[in-house]
């Protein structure tokens, strides 16, 4: 194959690309040809021999083609605004994404993920991130409900379970999970006997009731619960045995 | 026997109540919290009763005697989804769940926005087991901070060093709220919101950058582009944590940016690519 050289390169600024020769035949030179036009037009390629790259836009197409393009005018309309009735609060784990453990389609729920699916009370020096999360989803869209989602085999729970470590420590993670603290004192002080699997359990359910408590030391949270427009409600799911109970934070 | 563990966890108002005021929140203790509640509570209730928040297990069946069967029933919401997803899902792939209860080892970490119409399982098709997530809002990644940010830092450290994730992805939208508010604050810098202004300014930088570079642009033009600035913003930060770098270096962790624009059912995913020259490898 005749593989003529080419130069191609692109200036800063005002992106620039030149090719010093007419014919590009060169494969390996055709392909950053096509990488440097697109992201001339916005949209960056990744290496072709990427396949996880390649799994995301296998991912989208699917989405796309199957989802997305089956229903215009329900994505028209989605686009124009959302308006979920929940706020959900779940685990970072791969395992147990609401969308799919409680059938959630795109529209129906604004969703917080974080380690061990957990709300610390308000501070607006430490917890910035989930009071953002929460307030966006009281004072903006107004959510009907705010569901905090525990599930079992919980990485977070297990650590915080197990703390004081002092053969591992970690920047983040043990400082993280201690926001649980008092669901595993209650745990301790009640079933310190039983074994230590058990305990786990325990300590997943306990730590989405004392979340739900938690939640009640955001002022917009409390303000909406009083008025009665809004419930704090939690929920525990357990992919070992295939179920799901839920709770519901009652005031009267 | 094991002794019963009680389902339901009463909290009630204590004689005591607080006299702090509603935005000296910080210092709050979970006593003084449900002292508050309570207070609210009992001057929206008759004289006399006592006010009491209780926490307590629900069905379906419980809700429906009590509710309007016209109104929009939550818990049967939530019931009714988890035994559409047992069904369909669950109960179908028997060897993939059994195997998931066992661990988990995906090979992403993805941080998206909590916005409704973004779940990364819906766009991307993600199955169970393959991708961490963190979703919050506008899907920013602060830089390290142990004391500002062990929410984010704690999720990342997990997913590198206990999940060892191969990929890194942070996926910003179209019309997202948290940019659109990050793009409004005034130049002054003045907030009016507890926590969201504060959050989003994570991302100053892209603002910055778009307010100086897009003058012609629309202010939602602007937010458009500001929404993937943002990103490469927040894959910058990533580079924050030694544990990130560590793994970058060594090619065992690949960071990827990519924007979702639902107007116009489009996804673009670009990666971001180091040049380490030998001196600087050796830190």
């Amino acid at each position: 194959m005749d593989t003529q050289s080419a130069e191609v390169g692109v200036e800063e600024g005002p992106n620039k690309i030149f090719i010093s020769q007419q014919q590009v035949v060169d494969e390996e030179v055709q392909a950053k040809v096509e990488m440097l036009i697109a992201e001339l037009h916005g949209t960056k390629h990744h290496p072709p021999n990427d396949p996880d790259a390649q799994k995301l836009d296998h991912g989208f197409h699917f989405f796309k083609t199957n989802i997305f393009d089956a229903h215009p005018e329900y994505f028209s309309e989605l686009a124009k605004g959302q308006s979920p009735k929940f706020l959900v609060i779940a685990c970072s784990d791969s395992r147990v994404s609401p969308s799919v453990v409680l059938n959630f389609k795109p529209g129906e729920a604004f969703v917080g993920r974080n380690i061990g699916n957990m709300v610390p009370q308000f501070d607006q020096l430490r917890h910035t991130e989930i009071g953002a999360v929460i307030e966006y989803a009281v004072k903006s869209l107004e959510v009907d409900n705010i569901l905090v989602m525990g599930h079992s085999r919980c990485g977070g729970i297990e650590r915080l379970m197990t703390l004081p470590d002092y053969t591992q420590t970690y920047d983040f993670i043990d400082e993280w999970v201690k926001i649980g603290l008092p669901a595993k004192k209650k745990v301790l002080q009640e079933a310190g006997d039983l074994p230590f699997a058990e305990q786990l359990t325990l300590c997943e359910k306990e730590s989405v009731r004392n979340s739900m408590v938690n939640l009640l030391s955001y002022p917009f949270v409390r303000n909406a619960v009083v008025n009665g427009t809004m419930i704090v409600r939690g929920g525990y799911y357990d992919f070992v045995n295939g179920s799901f109970e839920q709770w519901k934070m009652c005031t009267h | 026997m094991a002794p019963k563990f009680t389902k339901c966890m009463l909290l009630c108002c204590s004689a005591k109540v607080s006299q702090k005021e509603e935005d000296s929140m910080g210092s709050e203790s979970y006593e003084e919290a449900i002292a508050a509640l309570s207070k609210l509570l009992s001057e929206k209730a008759d004289l006399g009763s006592v006010a009491a928040a209780k926490i307590k297990q629900v069905t379906a069946e419980l809700e429906a005697a009590a509710a309007d069967p016209t109104k929009f029933n939550p818990v049967k919401r939530i019931e009714t989804g988890f035994l559409h997803f047992k069904k369909e899902k669950y109960e179908k792939n028997p060897d993939l769940y059994s195997a998931l209860a066992k661990g988990q080892s995906p090979k992403f970490l993805v941080f998206a926005c909590s916005d409704s119409r973004v779940c990364p399982s819906h766009i991307l098709d993600f199955q169970p087991g393959e991708a961490f997530m963190v979703r919050n809002i506008a899907n920013m990644v602060p830089s390290y901070d142990k004391k500002k940010h062990t929410g984010v830092g704690a999720a990342i450290e997990y997913a590198v060093l206990h999940l060892k994730v191969e990929n890194i992805v942070v996926i910003g939208h179209s019309c997202c709220g948290g940019i659109k508010g990050l793009m409004s604050i005034p130049d002054d810098g003045t907030t009016a919101t507890d926590f969201i202004e504060n959050w989003v300014s994570i991302c100053a930088p892209a603002k910055t950058k778009v307010k100086s570079e897009c003058t012609e642009l629309s202010f939602l033009e602007q937010c458009n582009n500001c929404e993937k600035e943002a990103v490469n913003v927040s894959l910058g930060n990533l580079l924050t944590y030694p544990f990130v770098r560590e793994a970058v270096v060594k090619k065992t962790v690949a960071l990827k940016g990519a924007h979702y624009d639902f107007v116009n059912g489009k996804f673009d995913l670009w990666n971001l690519d180091f040049q380490i020259s030998p001196s600087l490898a050796a830190v």
